[in-house]
């Protein structure tokens, strides 16, 4: 058996589908002859130089590109790659991987789509961690690092992962679920090496267990403790204690069960912090009137490392100037749990000259929003959440808002807007302003809502977006959207890589431009869209080099799909129903497909149709 | 869409601040606030039996949560709730000052769940929110040998205590009058659920 089969039969992990370029470099015979003999031949050495240089090499889009020179370079490559990351845990088996990459240390694992969190997907779709951990435990006994995001997580799979893996230091959970704290109990107190446990808004279900009094006694090697989406009480005496013996902790962010007065005690005993969630930032019921209150803003001024802060969950605006002393070297700053006004935020706005990342609620206003102009000229990344996700006609922030950013913040990167109202000239200029844009999303809450100063369509906005933000590699569109606007896209959205689409287009046009024009397309999430099987065809030739497309409430036929499946074998196409769906109707009510090495997955539950 | 200036010119006031928008009232989220006769206010309170299609203690009831909700969707509304509409993440819930949150326990599942009432404006939209949270529950103990039929699904009621410390069928009383007097929920299996709907404490022990 040559090579060359072997080379076929298992892929690059990023499967792009591209035409085999494996050169063979193995001229002079290495590996074609003499297994007997372990003696070092020209090639060896050259095998074991390049396996020191890959060391070197972290990026892994690098790393797939070294692996397809040829097949030393692939073995080198998967000997030498220690961080691995699967987009799509469905895209490849953990066997398949294991079997590819054998000195794994850290694994970086997705699950379910995006559109997941907005309650389009019905729960146990799938996404289980569970495989993997058993996989991991036989392949990678020396696992240390784990991150998923919208991945099913149990309790027992935080108890693998606590009692398998000696050596495991940091777990990340990202909107994850199917755990509670009976599993974070198990967890803490198994992993004796633990440095950093981070849950970022994933579901935890209250066990009424004390997880935190659960964590080892004696010196602890944390670095960052991170729960604040954690909705359980806990018990906050442990957890001083555990801070006190923590002297490596840098990053701490707490839930809304911890009042400011327990914040202060815990800042006291940790000014080393450089990441700071504060919790409710509020008083406990049953702090006593009189009571002296701490010296909160002594506390601040002592963390003096102190550069990103968020938390604020049930913020009393009165407390807020306590944190005036950080403020200048802040470069992060997350007020998107905090209803304050205008006129709480500007003092503290106006002294962070130095933030960089800014997420708030829109109950700054567009007011709000000059004052962080005004200062804030390192933002490179703004976030603006709605207090109320409604539709309606007005709400606090609009174009002038946005205008005001695009002129102050010319360094913007990244932006996450949600409004009532948008102008496309505001959209326009900020397409000017700020052409280091990377990530544009817009959110007009009412659906096809017009320019309400011209009347028009929003597509000239989101086509001088496409046009001038040359780096642009993510885009989310609303509003009234013709399919003009998705044509200008496919013309000058060549890097963009996620699209979210929601409410918008004429026609199938619109989706054929974006398939046809944009080669570096790798998620496409699109919602109640007129867009139907002819437009779905003419992705045929992209599909493979996507790590999936969602379609939802669009117009989308089964056989139409059944055409793309049986068309691409290597393509997985999942047809998701909803409750009052029949199981044989031939609208689709929701299209999810992916690329996968694996065919169909054996987990799907009922509701899931695989074509 | 059409403008809706009138709307506009009724829900400010002289100094511009938006109270109106702010103002509790009862309805389906995204429905529209001043009805074109420019008075009324949709959703101030209507009758009780008006806002709830629900077909709870009822002795011939063999519907599970789901159901109930289909009812409830065949009643008139006047403006359809989109789902995920607009996208922001569910459970965080931004800027919110009150948040009542009560337990909620399931029989048979090992876990408490919690909810804030505050998110809901109707027992619509809490029930449907529990049987998004509960199936999975119910799969899981279908995993761990109990015997559920996954077909028919397991018939709950929805019951809550009061502040009195009495069990009450949920649906009972106004919504709005339930998020006050509620301190914690438990769907209980309907083979259990006898004698319900009476104010008088119940016989079977509180949750687990």
């Amino acid at each position: 058996m040559s090579e060359d089969d072997e080379r076929q039969q298992s892929p690059p992990s990023d499967l792009e589908f591209v035409s085999n370029k494996a050169r063979n470099c193995n001229a002079t015979g290495s590996g074609s002859g003499h297994p007997e003999f372990q003696s070092t031949y020209p090639d060896q050495v050259l095998e074991n130089v390049l396996e020191n240089v890959l060391h070197f090499l972290t990026s892994r889009r690098d790393r797939n590109a070294a692996s397809l020179v040829c097949k030393s370079w692939y073995r080198v490559e998967a000997l030498t790659r220690s961080e691995l990351f699967i987009g799509n845990c469905y895209a490849v088996s953990p066997g398949r991987a294991t079997a590819r990459f054998t000195r794994v240390k850290a694994l970086h694992l997705k699950g379910k789509p995006r559109f997941a969190d907005f309650n389009l997907m019905p729960p146990d779709w799938g996404a289980h961690f569970n495989p993997w951990a058993l996989a991991m435990a036989k392949a990678y006994p020396w696992l240390e690092k784990v991150h998923l995001k919208r991945m099913s997580v149990t309790d027992d799979d935080l108890a693998t992962l606590a009692e398998l893996f000696l050596g495991f230091k940091e777990l990340v959970l990202v909107c994850c679920d199917g755990f509670g704290t009976s599993g974070l109990a198990i967890f803490v107190s198994k992993c004796r090496q633990l440095k950093v446990l981070d849950l970022i808004e994933s579901e935890v279900s209250d066990d009424e267990t004390d997880w935190i009094s659960c964590f080892p006694e004696g010196e602890s090697n944390l670095e960052s403790l991170i729960f604040d989406c954690v909705e359980c009480h806990i018990n906050f005496e442990a957890l001083d204690r555990l801070v006190a013996r923590s002297p490596s902790l840098k990053k701490l962010k707490l839930n809304r069960y911890v009042s400011i007065g327990q914040l202060y005690r815990l800042m006291v005993r940790a000014p080393q912090l450089t990441h700071l969630g504060t919790g409710s930032f509020s008083p406990s019921d049953i702090a006593g009137q009189g009571d002296q209150e701490p010296d909160y803003v002594a506390a601040f001024a002592a963390c003096r490392s102190l550069v990103c802060l968020s938390g604020f969950r049930e913020i009393i605006p009165d407390y807020l100037p306590a944190i005036y002393p950080v403020c200048a070297n802040l470069t992060s700053l997350n007020f998107s749990y905090a209803n304050i006004t205008a006129d709480q935020l500007k003092p503290i706005i106006s002294k962070c000259h130095k933030l960089q990342t800014f997420w708030v609620l829109d109950s700054i206003c567009d007011e709000g929003l000059q004052a962080v102009a005004a200062t804030c000229k390192d933002l490179r990344e703004l976030r603006v959440f709605p207090v109320d996700p409604r539709e309606d006609n007005d709400g606090p922030v609009s174009e002038v808002g946005l205008q005001a950013i695009s002129e102050g913040c010319r360094k913007l990167q990244s932006i996450l807007y949600f409004c009532q109202r948008m102008t496309n000239a505001a959209v326009i200029a900020m397409s000017k302003n700020c052409p280091d844009l990377v990530v544009f999303r817009l959110c007009i809450m009412g659906r096809h809502r017009p320019d309400p100063v011209t009347g028009e369509p929003m597509d000239d906005g989101f086509g001088a977006i496409v046009m001038n933000c040359k780096k642009l590699t993510r885009l989310a569109v609303s509003g009234l959207l013709t399919d003009k606007a998705f044509d200008y896209i496919g013309r000058h959205g060549k890097l963009v890589r996620t699209l979210s689409v929601a409410f918008a287009g004429d026609s199938d046009m619109a989706l054929k431009y974006v398939l046809e024009g944009c080669p570096q397309l790798q998620k496409l999430e699109i919602r109640d869209s007129p867009f139907g099987d002819a437009a779905l065809r003419s992705g045929l030739h992209h599909y493979y080099n996507m790590r999936f497309l969602w379609m939802s409430s669009c117009r989308l036929t089964r056989h139409g799909c059944q055409e793309i499946a049986r068309a691409m074998p290597r393509l997985v196409v999942e047809v998701i129903r909803s409750a009052d769906e029949e199981e044989m109707d031939d609208v689709v009510g929701t299209l999810y497909m992916y690329r996968s090495l694996e065919g169909p997955r054996t987990d799907a539950p009922k509701f899931v149709t695989i074509l | 869409m059409s403008s809706e200036n009138g709307k506009r010119l009724l829900e400010t006031d002289a100094g511009g601040l938006n109270f109106e928008a702010t103002e509790l009232t009862l309805g389906l989220p995204g429905e529209p606030r001043v009805t074109s006769d420019g008075g009324a206010k949709l959703g101030s309170k209507r009758g009780f039996s008006e806002t709830v299609d629900l077909k709870l203690g009822d002795n011939n009831q063999e519907v599970k949560l789901g159901h109930s909700l289909q009812e409830a969707a065949k009643s008139p509304v006047s403006k359809t709730q989109v789902v995920g509409w607009p996208p922001v993440r569910g459970f965080a819930r931004r800027g919110k000052k009150s948040c009542k949150y009560v337990k909620v326990a399931v029989d048979g599942a090992p876990y408490l769940r919690k909810v804030d009432l505050e998110i809901y404006n109707s027992y619509q939209q809490l029930l449907t929110s529990l049987e998004d949270m509960f199936s999975c529950f119910t799969i899981r103990n279908y995993l761990n040998e109990k015997k559920i039929d996954q077909v028919n699904g397991i018939e709950y009621m929805p019951t809550y205590e009061d502040k009195d410390g009495d069990w009450m069928l949920v649906g009972d009383v106004p919504w709005q009058m339930f998020v006050e007097s509620c301190k914690r929920l438990r769907l209980m299996k309907s083979s259990e659920a006898v004698g319900l709907g009476l104010k008088t404490a119940p016989k079977y022990s509180s949750t687990n």
